[in-house]
């Protein structure tokens, strides 16, 4: 018997499990890795594509998610070029982990509202209406943004609600207003905007004391950070601007 | 059995990746965890309150699942119809279906707007955001393993058995309880205990259907996922006391089980 092909055989297995596992990480060509908050996620689609017209060569990868995940995420090693969180104290957990180069700059910022299914079968006309017995209020879990500006507008108008259910992010409790499971939800006034006939708003009153600041900064790791630097230009240049402000955004 | 014989290379350097690549984690967590602040996080209670709810909801979703998937699998086995195997693709559908979307299908189906959602409303049953619905969604996605696997072992049994004892004037159902469930043990047993892990661990359902809230909702896999946010060092110790858990109950139900049979 010849062993020496079956040891052979025997290498070729692993090898190839691990050659496939690092052919999944790399990439050509010069790619910026952008995480989002949730709240960003139409308007930064649109500003990733009107960057890459403007510079062709540069490939923007967005991932948009709750904004103290994506911090975690940063401050564990992630591979990411540039963060826009929803809350100055997500992104100071950047900050402190020491993962961001420079200080971060605030670009936009946003206003909470209330949000309904265009039926609003539970009758909410106000917050306090959300914060009624027997109402399947939804909010975002205390440790996003939108959880905590939903905790500082209850406590500001001094009620206390009763969530049924605290969501990872924002979207999340958006597409349980939309899917008609939830009678109200807590959301930024720029997702009702882009929600449009699928949900309605319920302003808040004295909304404008819970306005949150939206920083963004480049990361220490980023593998590109000249076109990760041009993009942040791009989204704090009077174009960016322009389009966040079309979608609901109060300037910074 | 190649005991005493050479293992031959060709099986064990694979075998030897594959078994290192699933034990590498495991071990990580154990080494790296911070064992000190087990006491402290145990203390917490939400954190009792989540591992207990995890519990009870696997266990009641598994004693659900047995309930009427041990007859489904014996249908899909032994009884010829029209489409069964239609079905049999469909029901075991849950489990290549990613568990958000059987999340987002629950809420379809059951939810307030769902197919039988004005049904269920009418009798005062309201699924999304309580405990029942966290039991729906692991049932959802851990029932299929379980009539899998009994329908594996339905389909390897020897039929003879049912055969002899319908010759002896025995009815269908006299059958199945004194003959075929017996044989049937082992089978279900594993089905079970596969479930139940399936059910214990499931997170991308329950939080889409049943939504997260501590002490109705929050099972342990939403609780890790959440205090990864800001505390990992509790995630952590979560994470390891789910494999402490697991591990516990997967050997207490092998002995029980398997040792009477084998």
């Amino acid at each position: 018997m010849n062993h020496r092909p079956r040891t052979a055989a025997a290498a070729v297995a692993p090898m190839t499990f691990l050659a496939v596992l690092a052919g999944c990480s790399g990439s050509g060509g010069r790619t910026v890795v952008v995480d989002a908050a949730a709240s960003l996620t139409p308007t930064f689609t649109a500003l990733a594509r009107q960057f890459q017209r403007a510079h062709p060569g540069v490939h923007i990868r967005l991932n948009f998610g709750g904004s103290d995940t994506l911090a975690a995420q940063i401050t564990q090693g992630a591979p990411v070029d540039v963060f826009a969180a929803a809350s100055t104290s997500t992104m100071q957990t950047v900050v402190h982990a020491h993962a961001a180069s420079g200080s971060p700059q605030v670009f936009v910022r946003n206003q909470p509202e209330l949000a309904v299914p265009p039926s609003n079968p539970a009758h909410i006309n106000s917050l306090a209406d959300s914060a009624r017995a027997g109402v399947k209020l939804v909010l975002c879990a205390p440790t996003a943004p939108c959880g905590a500006a939903a905790q500082t507008v209850y406590r500001l108008a001094r009620l206390t609600p009763h969530p049924v259910s605290e969501e990872p992010d924002v979207t999340s409790v958006l597409s349980k207003v939309e899917l008609g499971e939830a009678d109200v939800g807590m959301v930024y006034v720029t997702d009702v905007q882009a929600a449009g006939a699928e949900v309605k708003a319920v302003p808040i009153a004295n909304a404008d004391q819970t306005i949150t600041s939206y920083p963004i900064v480049v990361t220490k790791q980023a593998a590109d950070p000249a076109d990760a630097t041009a993009f942040v230009r791009y989204v704090r240049s009077a174009a960016g601007l322009r389009l966040l402000r079309g979608a609901g955004f109060l300037p910074p | 059995m190649t005991r005493g014989r050479r293992v031959p290379a060709t099986l064990l350097v694979p075998a030897a990746v594959a078994a290192a690549f699933l034990l590498i984690p495991l071990l990580g967590l154990v080494v790296r965890a911070p064992w000190r602040q087990v006491g402290t996080q145990l203390q917490e209670h939400d954190v009792l309150t989540a591992l207990r709810l995890s519990l009870e909801c696997a266990s009641i979703a598994t004693a659900l699942s047995l309930l009427v998937g041990v007859p489904l699998a014996w249908v899909l086995a032994r009884v010829e119809f029209p489409g069964r195997g239609v079905l049999r693709a469909l029901v075991t559908l849950p489990l290549v279906l990613p568990p958000v979307v059987g999340g987002v299908a629950l809420f379809l189906g059951f939810g307030r707007n769902g197919l039988l959602g004005g049904a269920l409303a009418d009798i005062g049953v309201s699924l999304p955001f309580t405990t029942a619905g966290v039991v729906v969604a692991e049932a959802f996605v851990a029932m299929p393993f379980l009539v899998v696997a009994v329908e594996g072992s339905l389909l390897a049994m020897d039929a003879r058995y049912d055969e002899a004892a319908a010759t002896l004037g025995a009815s269908r159902w006299f059958t199945f309880r004194t003959v075929t469930l017996p044989l049937l043990v082992p089978g279900i047993a594993a089905g079970g205990v596969l479930c139940w892990a399936r059910a214990l661990g499931e997170f991308g359902a329950t939080i889409t259907f049943a939504g997260n809230f501590p002490g109705t909702t929050q099972t342990m896999p939403l609780k890790v996922y959440l205090a990864l946010q800001d505390k990992p060092d509790a995630a952590f110790v979560l994470s390891l006391l789910m494999l402490v858990v697991s591990i516990t109950i997967l050997l207490a139900l092998r002995g029980r089980w398997l040792a009477r049979w084998t």
